[in-house]
């Protein structure tokens, strides 16, 4: 069977939508986290896949800045998860609501 | 040329000591009084120089500088130097001065003193430019500082709420004649296009129908300001109150100066006003003269019977200027503001030694205790009536020969009733004031007035006895007629009025004699007012002023009152509750809407956002 472009955006696609179901769904921070990678990195398989496909290098430098930032994100994400639970000794959304009034 | 900087530095010198008091003296009583005076006995010294070096009809008549230009509207700052004018500047700065330095003595006890003359020197100022003005936007803004500076010294002992008052009626009811004064001017400037009295007055003179339909309308307007600020008819109920402020200041504005400027308006403006328009202004101050003058036959308070007076004679002024005789009218003035200064100086000097009394039942017999007061008084009084020689027989003749020469019997007949009338009610003032018995513990406490005042009053005396026969007549008489009399002798001068016209003279002294018959039977040693038993609901009438204030009372203030209440209700109900209420109530319902909202879960926030994209990728690739 032939691979074509529309079966890694498939996949691309289907990535990106459980890792939002993941941030909109689950309670627990890391998880929650976790599911955030999922979705940049649905949107680097995506630009991978373009940037094979149209036979340009432009989609593959943008993965590495992606991942160079990710990599950032998550050091500063989870140290502030640290911390939160530290203080909260708790991980989950409910217990996060002190900005209602 | 250094003559043409006089006016500007007769106008300015009393604004800069006003400025200058306000700002830096208010402290130093003796610098503030010598500022105040330095300045107006200053404009008196330079009147005197630029009439003596320039004639009274100078070469140049008009110092004009454009002040502001828009459009086709162009207002001038000038000045207009005729004999009108500078006849004018000299009462303004004498008597004026006189006042000044009367009021040192007057005021000397009062916590005010430096107020007092920045108010007095603002004032000045702003009658000044009254007088010099040469354009009616000149004269209305001057008219209005005048205004101001009235409003601000009737109200001086603004402790006193009675003085509060009379401030704020004075102020108001001449806002009423101003209001009118103004559509007056704007409509003179929409049909000629002008403001400059000279060259209005050589459009008019070219072509005196150049008003069309509206020229009787546009002189009454311009009539309004001048019974506003003359206090006639029916805007005159504000002058008697304004009597609450110091008698200086009741001399100054409210007899010498302010009240005339309405009057001498009317003569530098005689051009613009037609035969309909004169004969309105002519009973109307027929009218003012008799009603004042019956007013103050009843009023005890000594100031209060001298402003009816001066109603009365403005009335006089008034109803000459109608009768086509802007020369009796201006004379008139001119005596009238030395004999009637001199009386409210002298009532000053008798209120001051009982220790601010007014009831005239409560004074008498003070002939012996203030002597000189008494002598002056006694001259201003003769002078009141129209005895010969002193000036008041003089300009009161030539008012009754202008009346008699324009063939006018009803207002001659009035004329000569309301001379009888003033004789009877200033004498009985003088027989019950200085004569007969004491009428109370504080007469006997009284004595003589220090020089700084008893001195202005032998000036003013002076004046208001040679005031009739040193030319002032001939002055205005060549300004107006344009041509100058032959100077008659001195003999002559002094019998003019029983050779010019003796029907008037002889009945004007027959009515004087009557008068005073009356009044000498009725109150020479009288102890109370004998008057209102004999005349029953008259004299009540009288007494009350014939119900003005109370007639104005019942309709206008509650007219006014009742327009204020629905608008108060308006801005109450619709306004705030309705208009304002609704955007604020809709803005709160709708906050407390959107509260609902903000959840304080991440994930609902994210869900939102979720949402949002969707809807913007379904908007943008749709």
């Amino acid at each position: 069977m032939h691979v074509g472009l529309e079966h890694y955006l498939t996949v691309s696609f289907l990535l990106f939508a459980l890792g939002m179901l993941g941030v909109i769904m689950r309670r627990n921070l890391i998880v929650i986290y976790m599911s955030l990678e999922l979705m940049l990195n649905a949107a680097n398989l995506a630009l991978v896949a373009f940037s094979r496909f149209n036979n340009k290098l432009d989609g593959q430098v943008l993965v590495f800045f992606i991942i160079t930032v990710a990599a950032a994100e998550v050091s500063v994400g989870l140290a502030l998860i640290v911390a939160l639970y530290r203080r909260r000794q708790s991980a989950h959304v409910e217990d996060l609501t002190g900005m209602k009034l | 040329m250094q003559d043409q900087l006089f006016p500007w530095l007769i106008l300015f010198l009393p604004l800069f000591a006003a400025v200058f008091i306000t700002l830096f003296t208010l402290h130093s009583r003796g610098l503030s009084a010598f500022l105040s005076i330095g300045a107006i006995v200053t404009g008196f010294i330079l009147s005197i120089i630029f009439i003596n070096a320039n004639g009274w009809n100078p070469a140049t008549t008009e110092i004009s500088r454009t002040w502001l230009s828009i459009g086709s509207l162009q207002v001038d700052f000038g000045f207009k130097l005729d004999a009108l004018s500078m006849m004018m500047l000299l009462i303004v700065t004498g008597v004026g001065g006189a006042i000044h330095i009367y009021s040192v003595g007057y005021m000397h006890e009062d916590s005010g003193f430096s107020r007092f003359f920045a108010c007095l020197s603002l004032f000045t100022f702003s009658m000044l430019g009254i007088v010099l003005a040469n354009n009616f936007i000149e004269m209305f803004i001057f008219w209005e500082l005048v205004g101001v500076s009235s409003y601000l010294l009737i109200g001086f002992w603004f402790e006193k709420p009675s003085a509060g008052d009379a401030a704020k009626k004075a102020f108001i009811v001449n806002r009423l004649g101003d209001f009118g004064f103004l559509l007056g001017i704007l409509m003179v400037w929409g049909i000629l296009g002008s403001l400059n009295f000279t060259f209005l007055k050589g459009q008019l003179i070219g072509n005196p129908a150049a008003l069309g339909a509206s020229a009787t309308i546009a002189g009454l307007l311009v009539f309004c300001g001048a019974v506003g600020k003359s206090a006639q008819f029916p805007l005159h109920v504000w002058l008697p109150d304004a009597m609450e402020g110091p008698t200086p200041v009741s001399a100054l504005i409210h007899a010498a100066t302010m009240v005339a400027a309405g009057v001498y308006m009317l003569c530098r403006i005689l051009f613009l006003l037609n035969p309909d328009c004169l004969s309105v202004i002519a009973y109307i101050g027929g009218f003012t003269a008799l009603l004042a003058a019956l007013i103050a036959v009843q009023q005890d308070d000594i100031k209060r019977i001298i402003a009816y007076s001066t109603l009365s004679q403005l009335g006089y002024m008034v109803m000459s200027v109608g009768l086509g005789g802007p020369t009796a009218a201006m004379f008139h003035l001119t005596t009238h503001a030395f004999f009637k200064a001199l009386l409210f100086l002298s009532a000053g000097s008798v209120i001051i030694a009982l220790h601010h009394e007014q009831d005239i039942w409560k004074m008498g017999g003070l002939k012996q205790k203030m002597p000189v007061t008494f002598y002056t008084f006694l001259i201003g009084t003769l002078a009141l009536c129209g005895v010969p020689p002193l000036c008041g027989f003089y300009s009161k003749d030539s008012i009754l020969a202008q009346a008699l020469s324009q063939q006018n019997y009803v207002l001659f007949a009035v004329g000569v009733f309301v001379a009888g009338l003033t004789t009877f009610y200033i004498f009985r003032l003088f027989f019950v004031v200085f004569l007969g018995k004491e009428k109370s513990e504080a007469v006997s406490h009284a004595h003589e007035s220090p020089a700084v005042m008893t001195l202005p009053l032998v000036v003013l005396a002076v004046f208001s006895v040679i005031g009739g026969f040193i030319g002032i007549e001939g002055i205005y008489h060549a300004m107006f007629t344009g041509k100058t009399e032959e100077s008659a002798g001195f003999a002559s001068t002094l019998f003019a009025p029983f050779t010019h016209s003796p029907v008037a003279a002889s009945l004007g002294i027959l009515a004087v004699i009557i008068g005073f018959v009356c009044a000498f039977a009725l109150y020479a040693k009288a102890e109370k007012d004998p008057l209102p038993e004999k005349l029953g609901g008259l004299a009540v009438a009288m007494k009350n002023k014939f119900y003005f204030d109370e007639l104005y009372e019942a309709t206008f203030v509650r007219a006014h009152d009742f327009i204020a209440a629905v608008m108060d209700w308006i801005d109450r109900w619709l306004l705030e509750g309705f208009c304002i209420g609704l955007i604020r109530g809709g803005t709160d319902l709708t906050g407390r809407a959107l509260r609902l909202v903000q959840t304080g879960n991440i994930q609902t926030y994210a869900f939102m956002f979720v949402l949002g994209v969707a809807l913007v990728l379904w908007f943008v690739l749709k």
